[in-house]
């Protein structure tokens, strides 16, 4: 009986030391790391790329102990909900639906949204031309049904609970046949395998495949801002946390001004993205 | 080869750590199981018709319900359901549930589903003899159980208990979706990372043919030794 | 609750795929086990060999490692891509009934090998004395009998393979697991979604015990033991 007690003392014990209370005034900052040149993961293990760079420096500004916490894509909302992290920075858009779950801190950085295909596809290259899903004018509205018609019955992929799959699901681009990925990797995997006719995402997450894997997709058709893009990417921060929202806004107007955002852009994406 | 190098350039050292991620959950998951089944062996075998009801509903769910689902139950839930009962007892605080517990607590919750059939039926085929000669002998029930039952159930379990522990070793897998790394999650990153998706989950399914080989050859060495009959 | 009726109409599509995934995957399985079984029972080291290693591997490996070879890793191959396999190897559909079929085949496998295996010697031992060739022998005792023995065991393994096919959701498959998990990650509300998608996998579980309860009545007056 003795060691009965013995036993499940040390396993309660042990459920205490799991649980562990994990409250301090270090900032835990979510992020996914498959979303390259937004985040990532090198061969060490080590958590890399635009955002994590970021994050760092606004937490200097903001004169805050950092850290950054990895997790998936599809469990990133819930996961901030819960307290598993008190920010997200993720390559997440700023939209209206997510806007009545969670609060965003100004945008940091701009991404546009581009369809890539496989090279020696059938559907043509890129028009030049960008789409601003908030002013539409007749040419607009022609490349639109252009696109349409290329894409009518097509299987499209994109990463799951994504701007690109609203944008898909909300009819402006037609009948087309929706996959949904875990992650923007798989995504590229298959687009590159060719089980998928294209894919839908970033621009720069399919220019940075490019570069990796060799110059293999092309992107096409116009590339997308606004409407179901929503505007910019920012912090994500839950509804409660007014301070902490102050905090980053002020840090990112702070590092705008000391063209800080400008020199990471450009280090990561190549071109100045910031907003 | 030069894919797993040790060090920064290569994802050897990575996946090593992984391989030793998959083993501790794997034991924590199992004796979790343990210890759920000390709790529902004695709810199942309960003459009280609720408890049977409980203890049956336990197995049937655990058993009966894909483990990927279950695993979501916890990976979005887990953390609010802890916080709901910790707010019972007036703690407000966040509460943080991490991936190796949520992970190791739902496959603990299957493996002990699992566990709880194996002892059932070896306390069932022992037979009601024993107890009523304990009885006649008077010795303590609990006494009784630990000295004398306890020993034979588990030699009897012996070989079923290690299809349960391949069962679990195996279900750890799953918890990849939950941003555990262990060695699927850590393949899965190395194949995105790489595009070279072949390479490493070949190399995953090698080393759980390795662990599962091994524990194959324990088992079946502790069968050996307690096997007197 | 509303939440759920409200998806009725996408669950039913998954539930759909669910059973489809599971019966093409167990039909496949079944010949697929009894194959390498009978390979098994071979004289032939090498023929016995390679039953032996095919459950071994699959049976040692977990099914999620199996569907990602398959499905991401064969892809990666472009003597693959560019051959008819790929016709077949590009839908995710197809890729995951081969996954799954040969994992429970490797299973099924090792459950009528045991069963055989269980066949009374003195059976055999009577049909030998009568003048039974072996060839008959095995065909018309060994073959029936073992296989009656495996029924209880083969039920285990449909309901393993019914939750097993839960892991096409990972292969941009939308099953059951796959809308319960999308439903999920859009309304946060995983306990609902839990007691609900699972009440229909239970369900299944339940048509499958009484199914194999059901074929083991009728197939008991062959040999009653």
């Amino acid at each position: 009986m003795r060691m009965l007690n013995k036993t499940l003392i040390s396993f309660i014990a042990l459920f205490f030391l799991l649980i562990g209370n994990s409250y301090s005034d270090n900032i835990k900052i979510g992020t996914e790391g498959a979303y390259p040149p937004w985040n990532a993961k090198d061969a060490s293990g080590k958590l890399i790329g635009f955002e994590v760079d970021l994050a760092f420096e606004l937490c200097k500004i903001m004169g805050h102990s950092c850290s950054i916490v990895e997790q998936d894509w599809d469990g990133m909302i819930p996961a901030l909900q819960s307290g598993k992290f008190d920010a997200i920075m993720a390559g997440m858009s700023i939209t209206d639906e997510r806007k009545k779950k969670i609060n965003f801190s100004q945008g940091y950085a701009d991404e546009v949204a581009s369809f890539a295909v496989v090279k020696g596809s059938k559907i043509k290259p890129r028009t030049v031309k960008s789409i601003n899903l908030n002013e539409i004018d007749s040419a607009d509205q022609k490349t639109l049904d252009a696109l349409k018609k290329a894409f009518e019955g097509k299987i499209i992929g994109v990463q799951t609970g994504t701007i690109h799959q609203n944008f898909l699901k909300s009819g402006q681009i037609g009948k087309v046949n929706v996959w949904t990925y875990k992650t923007q990797d798989e995504v590229n995997l298959d687009l590159a395998a060719g089980r998928i006719d294209a894919a839908l995402a970033a621009a720069v997450a399919f220019e940075d495949y490019n570069s990796k894997a060799g110059n293999v997709l092309n992107l096409v058709g116009p590339t997308f801002s606004g409407g179901t893009f929503g505007s910019g990417v920012g912090v994500g921060i839950r509804k409660n946390d007014s301070q902490l929202l102050n905090d980053f806004n002020s840090s990112i107007d702070t590092a705008r001004k000391k063209g800080i955002i400008k020199k990471l852009a450009i280090k990561h994406f190549g071109f100045d993205a910031s907003m | 080869m030069e894919l797993l190098i040790f060090g920064d350039k290569g994802w050897g050292d990575e996946l090593f750590y992984a391989t030793l991620m998959t083993i501790s959950v794997a034991i924590t998951a199992f004796l979790i199981g343990f210890f759920f089944a000390f709790i529902f062996v004695p709810v199942k075998l309960s003459k009280n018709k609720i408890l049977k009801f409980i203890g049956n509903t336990y197995t049937t769910v655990f058993r009966g319900v894909p483990e990927l689902l279950i695993i979501y139950l916890f990976f979005f839930g887990g953390s609010g359901a802890v916080m709901y009962v910790a707010k019972i007892f007036g703690y407000n605080e966040y509460i943080e549930i991490n991936a190796f517990l949520t992970g190791a607590l739902s496959i603990g919750l299957i493996s002990g589903a699992y566990s709880t059939e194996v002892f059932r039926g070896a306390i069932l085929s022992i037979g009601s003899g024993q107890f009523e000669g304990a009885k006649s002998l008077g010795l303590k029930k609990i006494t009784y159980f630990i000295y004398v039952i306890l020993p034979q159930v588990l030699r009897l379990a012996i070989p079923n208990l290690g299809n349960v522990w391949q069962i679990t070793l195996k279900d750890t897998a799953l918890i990849s979706v939950t941003g555990l790394v262990e060695i699927m999650r850590q393949s899965y990153i190395a194949a995105g990372s790489t595009r070279n998706p072949l390479f490493f989950y070949i190399f995953a399914a090698v080393i759980y043919l390795i662990l599962t080989t091994f524990s194959l050859k324990f088992f079946n060495k502790l069968e050996r030794k307690y096997n007197f009959s | 609750m509303n939440l759920m009726i409200e998806k009725i109409p996408e669950l039913l599509n998954a539930t759909i795929l669910t059973i489809q995934l599971t019966l093409f995957s167990l039909i496949v399985g079944i010949f697929l086990g009894l194959f390498f079984a009978i390979l098994r029972l071979n004289k032939n080291k090498v023929v016995s060999g390679f039953s032996y290693y095919y459950s071994f591997i699959f049976r040692g490996t977990p099914l999620l490692v199996q569907l990602f070879i398959i499905y991401f890793g064969l892809a990666q191959l472009e003597f693959i891509r560019e051959s008819f396999l790929w016709t077949v190897l590009k839908k995710p559909f197809w890729c995951a009934i081969i996954a799954f079929a040969l994992n429970t085949g490797a299973y099924t496998a090792e459950i009528f090998r045991s069963g055989f295996e269980k066949v009374d010697k003195q059976l055999i031992d009577a049909a030998k004395s009568l003048g039974m060739s072996k060839y008959n022998t095995f065909y018309k005792i060994i073959l029936p009998v073992g296989l009656k023995r495996s029924i209880p065991a083969y039920g285990n393994e449909m309901i393993l393979m019914l939750k097993g096919t839960s892991l096409a959701s990972t292969v941009t498959l939308i099953d059951l697991t796959g809308a319960a998990k999308y439903i999920i990650s859009t309304h946060f509300n995983p306990v609902e979604v839990f007691i609900f998608t699972g009440s229909i996998y239970l369900f299944f579980t339940f048509l499958i015990h009484n199914f194999i309860k059901f074929i083991e009545k009728k197939t008991n007056y062959i040999y009653k033991t």
